[in-house]
């Protein structure tokens, strides 16, 4: 028999039929739509970290320009723009936290540490560094 | 023969305890003998019944029809893969794929015979048993978005197959593997959609041994760049 250079060609049939993606396959089940926002909230992680970086940038140039930074801070309009933030910021970090006894296998010696401790340390963690960035701006601030 | 592909509608008895392959099994007996789709152990082994019930990719033999009532049920072949004729799809992509990433023990080097079999603790046993229980059934795949965009990918089964090896004691083959499963269609084209060890009925976990494989890959380029010296 001779051979084809096309390896997934098959003698005497017809190319098989193959079903197009649909462009919202996304919104085909709730798992995918929380997938998608997982992703897509990582875009407001961005604007987060570069307002922190923004801020600490602020604060090197005197305290006028900090003032009238957090005055920026407290229009309504930002005030109201940030607690969208902070919702998106909580479904990014709490969705990727719960997977991280899924990822991440420590062991101890022979013992494996159980999916719990490693799901609360993450969460531990998080709560301390929230905890020392809130210490270190409001000792400046 | 239809220009498109198209739904059919059949009319099937509720029998107590039916799974759905038993619905498909009575279409085929009693009402159109043209049906066709893979079935071989009805006991959730064989991994050949696997079809797309409701929109979910599910073993057909280990699916109750009263799990997925009130009807009508829909029943397609599974998603992501080339359709050969009714539920039959082509697979060979997958079998390609599993090859690929050499699922058996490598030696560099054979022990003689005479000096006995491979020992191995429970715990080394333990290290890679979830991941030896996958019956290439390929729900994975159909439940894998990514997959599905890009036919590349490796996929979920194939990469777990590929850590199966890796954490087991006897094998040494973690570098051959992971030249095939660090171009761009293995690992990384996993974007952590996790889909594929819900629908897993034998709890392999593939979106866990992809993401174990990606750390163990980073802590093997961190070493090879701090310590070159030093054999992963």
């Amino acid at each position: 028999m001779a051979k084809t250079l096309n390896a997934g060609y098959t003698r005497y049939h017809p190319k098989w039929h193959r079903v197009r993606v649909p462009l919202f396959w996304w919104v085909r089940s709730a798992s995918y739509i929380k997938f998608i926002g997982r992703e897509l909230t990582s875009l407001f992680v961005a604007y987060a970290a570069g307002l922190l970086l923004v801020q600490a940038w602020v604060l090197g140039q005197g305290a006028a320009a900090h003032a009238s930074f957090l005055n920026w801070l407290s229009h309504p309009a930002v005030v109201a723009w940030h607690v969208v933030l902070l919702a998106t910021l909580l479904f990014h970090t709490v969705t990727w936290l719960n997977l991280t006894p899924q990822a991440l296998v420590l062991r101890i010696g022979r013992w494996r540490v159980p999916k719990g401790v490693v799901w609360a340390g993450h969460y531990a963690a998080w709560l301390v560094l929230s905890l020392v960035i809130v210490w270190l701006f409001a000792g400046v601030t | 023969m239809e220009e498109e592909p198209a739904f059919d509608v059949f009319e099937v008895p509720y029998e107590d305890n039916w799974m759905v392959l038993d619905a498909l099994n009575h279409i085929k007996d009693q009402v159109d003998g043209t049906l066709s789709y893979r079935w071989a152990c009805r006991m959730g082994v064989c991994g050949s019944c696997g079809m797309m019930v409701n929109g979910k990719p599910v073993l057909t033999c280990a699916t109750y029809v009263e799990d997925v009532l009130p009807g009508p049920i829909r029943v397609e072949p599974l998603r992501g893969f080339p359709i050969v004729r009714d539920l039959v799809t082509d697979i060979r992509d997958f079998m390609v794929k599993l090859q690929r990433v050499k699922p058996w023990i490598i030696r560099e080097e054979d022990k003689p015979l005479a000096e006995g079999e491979y020992l191995q603790t429970p715990e080394e046993l333990q290290d890679y048993k979830q991941y030896s229980m996958c019956i290439n059934c390929m729900l994975c795949y159909a439940a894998c978005p990514i997959y599905e965009l890009d036919p590349d990918f490796i996929g979920p089964a194939a990469i777990a197959l590929a850590q199966r090896y890796n954490l087991d004691s006897r094998d040494e083959g973690r570098e051959e593997r992971m030249d095939v499963l660090s171009q761009h269609d293995g690992l990384w084209a996993c974007t952590f959609v996790g889909d594929c060890s819900v629908v897993c009925p034998k709890n392999v976990d593939p979106a866990g041994a992809i993401q174990r494989y990606k750390l163990d890959a980073t802590v093997d380029w961190f070493q090879s760049v701090l310590m070159p010296w030093r054999k992963r």
